[in-house]
Parts: C-alpha cells; sequence; structure tokens
C-alpha cells in the first residue's frame, strides 16, 4: 500500500482529479471550495496542465464545454449559488454528449445562504441542474479518500458515457483531513474520434454542438442518449450497507448526514433496536435495486439528510411506498448530531415495532 | 493503544491552534488510527474563536464535528467561555491562563490554568504557547506512544520551516514536564 498523507477533502479531490488526467481547470473563488482551486492554481503550471481563474462560473463551465469538445480531461467547482450558474453551461454539454466532471462542495441555500455545510442541493444535483431533462451521474462520497476515489473515477465513467458526471459534496468534506491513499497516475486513456482536433486535411470536421433545428433529428438525438441513460441505470447503481443484512430500521444517508447515521445506528443497536444505514453513493442513478432488497427485513426508514426531507422521494419511489419513510434532517448550515438521530430511530422504531 | 479522543482546540487566528490539532491529527496517522481535523471556517471566526475539532478514535469516525469534547485546548476568553459548558464530564480542559482573565469552572471537569503565553515567551520560543499545551495534553491524556510525538511534529512542520522544529520539540517538553 503506497503512502497515507492528511489531506483536505478539497486538496484530496484535487491531487486525485489531476492522477485521473485532467489537465484543465476552470474556476472562480466560493467559500467553501476554494482549496480546491488554490491546489489546481499551484499544481497545473508545474505539470503543464492549465488554471484559469474565469471571470466567472458561467465563463468558467463553457471553458470546460470547448476544453471538453477538443478532447480534454477538464474540470469545474464550485459551491451552491456557483453551480446555479453554471446550469446552462452544463445543459450544453449534455445536448453536445461531451464528457466533463463539475464538483459541488455545497452550502447552505437557497440564494447566497450560508458559507456552512448543507445537503440542500440534492434536488438541483439529481433532477435538473438545467434545462432540458438530461441527466448526469452523481456521486456522493462520505470521506476524504471518496473524494479522491469517486473524482478519479468520475473522469472515466464520463468519458464512457459522453456526459457531465457531478460529484456532490459539501463544506464538511470538503474542509475536514483524513488520511488519503491517492491514485497511481492513469496513463491509458479512452481514444476519442469525435474530438474537435483539428482535420489536418485528413477526415470530415467533428462538431461539437447542441442545436438541432429539425426535431426528429433531435428527438433521435435524446433517444439515443436516452438509450445510455436506461444503460446507466442498470449498471452504475452504488451504495454500502453497514448492519443493514437483518435492519428493521432502515437508515437512508449519504455523504456527510451518512456517516452521523452511522455513529447513531452504532447507539441505536447498543440500545437493541435493529437499525441499519443504505448510503446511496450514487444520488443518480439511485440505489433502488438495494433499497428494494432490504424490504425483506425493513419494517420502516429513515432518510437523514442536511436539508428539509428533499430525497424521501426517492426512498418512497424505491419501496413502492410499502412501508413507512420518515425523515429527519437539519438545514441551512447545521448539521445533525448522533442523539438527534437516535431519538428519530427511537420514536420510528416505536411508531413501527410489533 | 491510546483511547479514543474528540478534542477542540481554540484561541485567536494566529495562535497555531490549527497546526497544534494537525500535529494530533499526524500522531493519529502515524499509528495508524482512524482521524479527522476539521476546521471552523464560519461565522464563528468572525466571533474571535479559530477552532478546530480533532477526533482520534479506533472505529469509523461519525461526525468530524466535535460538539461534546472530550478534551480541550482555549487559548483566549471567547474559547474557554464557549467550550467548557460544552465538555463532557471527565473531561480535561486547559486554559492559556496569560490569555485568559477568567477562566470558568466546572466541577466534572478537570480544569487547568496554565499561562502557556508567558512560558513560551520567558523561554523564548514565541509562538510556542500552542504546542506547551499540546504537550500537556499529551502528558494528562496520551493519545500516542512518546515516539509518535516526534514522528508527527516532522510531518507537520512545512519542509520550510524545519528549522523550527527544534523550537517545538523544546516547546512539547515544557508542556510535559509541567
Amino acid at each position: 500500500m503506497s503512502e497515507k498523507f492528511l489531506m483536505k477533502g478539497n486538496e484530496a479531490l484535487a491531487a486525485s482529479a489531476i492522477a485521473a488526467g485532467c489537465r484543465f481547470y476552470f474556476g472562480y473563488p466560493i467559500t467553501p471550495q476554494t482549496e480546491l482551486a488554490a491546489y489546481m492554481a499551484k499544481t497545473m503550471p508545474k505539470i503543464g496542465g492549465t488554471f484559469l481563474q474565469a471571470e466567472s462560473e458561467i465563463a468558467a463551465i463553457n471553458m470546460v464545454y470547448g476544453a471538453a469538445a477538443a478532447g480534454a480531461r477538464a474540470m469545474t467547482s464550485s459551491s451552491s449559488p456557483g453551480v446555479s450558474l453554471k446550469g446552462e453551461g452544463v445543459s450544453y454539454m449534455a445536448g453536445a454528449d461531451l464528457p466533463g466532471v463539475i464538483i459541488n462542495v455545497e452550502r447552505g441555500g437557497p440564494g447566497l445562504g450560508s458559507i456552512q455545510p448543507s445537503q440542500q442541493d440534492y434536488w438541483q444535483a439529481t433532477r435538473a441542474l438545467g434545462h432540458g431533462g438530461y441527466r448526469k451521474i452523481v456521486y456522493a462520497p462520505s470521506t476524504v479518500q471518496e473524494m479522491a476515489d469517486y473524482a478519479y473515477l468520475a473522469f472515466d465513467k464520463a468519458d464512457e458515457y459522453l456526459m457531465p458526471v457531478m460529484l456532490l459534496a459539501d463544506g464538511l468534506l470538503g474542509q475536514m483531513m483524513e488520511p488519503v491513499e491517492l491514485p497511481e497516475a492513469k496513463t491509458d486513456f479512452p481514444e476519442k474520434p469525435w474530438a474537435t482536433t483539428g482535420t489536418k486535411g485528413r477526415r470530415e470536421h467533428n462538431i461539437a454542438n447542441s442545436l438541432y433545428l429539425a426535431p426528429d433529428e433531435l428527438e433521435r438525438k435524446i433517444r439515443d442518449r436516452q438509450g445510455r441513460y436506461d444503460k446507466i441505470v442498470e449498471c452504475e447503481q452504488r451504495s454500502e450497507g453497514f448492519m443493514l443484512d437483518d435492519a428493521e430500521i432502515v437508515l437512508v444517508a449519504f455523504g456527510a448526514s451518512s456517516r452521523i447515521s452511522r455513529t447513531a445506528v452504532v447507539k441505536a443497536r447498543e440500545a437493541g433496536i435493529k437499525a441499519g444505514l443504505l448510503r446511496p453513493i450514487t444520488l443518480w442513478p439511485y440505489p433502488t435495486k438495494a433499497l428494494e432488497a432490504t424490504l425483506d427485513h425493513a419494517k420502516g426508514f429513515l432518510s437523514v439528510e442536511m436539508n428539509e426531507g428533499q430525497m424521501v422521494e426517492d426512498v418512497r419511489l424505491a419501496i413502492h411506498d410499502q412501508r413507512p419513510v420518515e425523515f429527519y434532517g437539519r438545514t441551512g448550515g447545521m448539521i445533525p448530531t448522533p442523539a438527534e438521530v437516535l431519538g428519530a430511530i427511537q420514536k420510528l422504531a416505536e411508531r413501527v415495532g410489533d | 493503544m491510546a483511547q479514543n479522543i474528540n478534542i477542540i482546540l481554540s484561541g485567536f487566528g494566529g495562535q497555531g491552534l490549527l497546526f497544534a490539532g494537525k500535529l494530533i491529527a499526524n500522531a493519529g496517522l502515524v499509528e495508524g488510527r482512524e482521524i479527522s481535523w476539521l476546521p471552523s471556517y464560519g461565522p464563528e471566526m468572525r466571533g474571535g474563536t479559530a477552532n478546530c475539532s480533532v477526533c482520534l478514535s479506533d472505529e469509523p469516525i461519525g461526525s468530524p464535528l466535535v460538539t461534546e469534547p472530550d478534551a480541550l485546548i482555549a487559548m483566549n476568553q471567547p474559547s474557554a467561555e464557549k467550550f467548557v459548558p460544552k465538555m463532557v464530564p471527565g473531561g480535561i480542559a486547559l486554559v492559556d491562563s496569560t490569555m485568559t482573565a477568567e477562566v470558568p469552572t466546572r466541577d466534572d471537569v478537570t480544569i487547568i490554568a496554565i499561562p502557556a503565553t508567558q512560558l513560551a515567551e520567558e523561554n523564548g520560543l514565541h509562538g510556542g504557547a500552542n504546542i506547551i499545551l499540546t504537550g500537556k495534553l499529551w502528558k494528562e491524556r496520551p493519545f500516542c506512544e512518546r515516539a509518535t510525538l516526534d514522528k508527527a511534529l516532522e510531518k507537520t512542520v512545512p519542509a520550510k520551516h524545519k528549522n523550527l522544529l527544534g523550537n517545538n520539540i523544546k516547546a512539547l517538553e515544557i508542556g510535559m514536564s509541567l
């Protein structure tokens, strides 16, 4: 095993993106993700890469579009209000079938909100960051190690499915330090025959474009893309279970709130409640298969989030409303405590207990 | 193996609390334990306390945000007032009495007032009060092996400031002797 370093989540993510072959980073500073941009500013010039602080978030995402169209591995990062500004550009990338990685280190919202950790962008990440009904894979890391691991994977998946991939973190994961083992630098990259790299007089020119004035042509494009989305739903669901095998009370939580939920599950078990945790790692595609599988033993579900319950509907859909789904959360930048979550577990256990 | 411990280090920006927290976290890293280090970056930084949470554990760490510390290093009045009441019974608080006019009291927490800033100045260790207090914390609650501390210091002091390693070791030893 290679050496472990003590790194902030933001820095580990940046280092791992570079290991994944990211050589173009475009961003604009915003708390609590600024260390990521700072790491890129320090490192990119040394390795022949490009760091560019754009004039705005909108400019930054359109630079990612350009670099991706030219076949490069490119990334942008921001925090909640800044990510809203990128919505248009991400939609254009989806419409042009371009790969790229978008990082959201969430803070409280709506509007300028607060600068403290939150998960209030779940809907934005999983539903519609921009217009047009496109999809993107969304990874939700819960440790500094996963910040590194999923940033790395995000580039591969973006290239594989030709789409933007998002990593949804929060201020807690971005700012905290944990031991991390960084991945080896990637050396083999997929061919990109579609990239706009110059024809050199030897082929028809490639076009990166999201505009189709003929609606039948656009419909064909969208349905092709939908075929890829269907495959992703089938093949790319990821989740992790903790004390789940016999769990009667199933907590569902991702990212920072899953860490707190895990502690609460241990405390609940000590108190004699058969609790377990299902942690979605992909928020889209949502891990419906893993959730359905818990119906053999689950009596009730508790969604724990740092928002007002945005994921509850996904849990209900995944289990076809066959069990009660309760919610516990804090919002606006507040972080739930294990004791608060334990209280919610106890309440649900009383409600569904026999 | 040392016990699990949740620590808050708090004071003014510039007193080196984040650095001292990294030193403790690196001690956990050296010993292959589960660790987390989380700095405050929010509104409290404007209210006189820059603080960080450090957890050392043998189990995966849930919330890295310490709300009920087992141990506290407080280097100014607002920090002592804010965090002493939040400590778990049986916990230990080390308060820099040079910087804290009124050291809070609690019957169920061991509170030790140490003129750390004054001690640092007297020993020619300007800015070393944070490490003196860390040395004292180690003596009261040995969170790692003694030899680990030196390795952790080497990891924590940036390469360009290696000349400060000696002063840090001296500050640790002063703290341990208190």
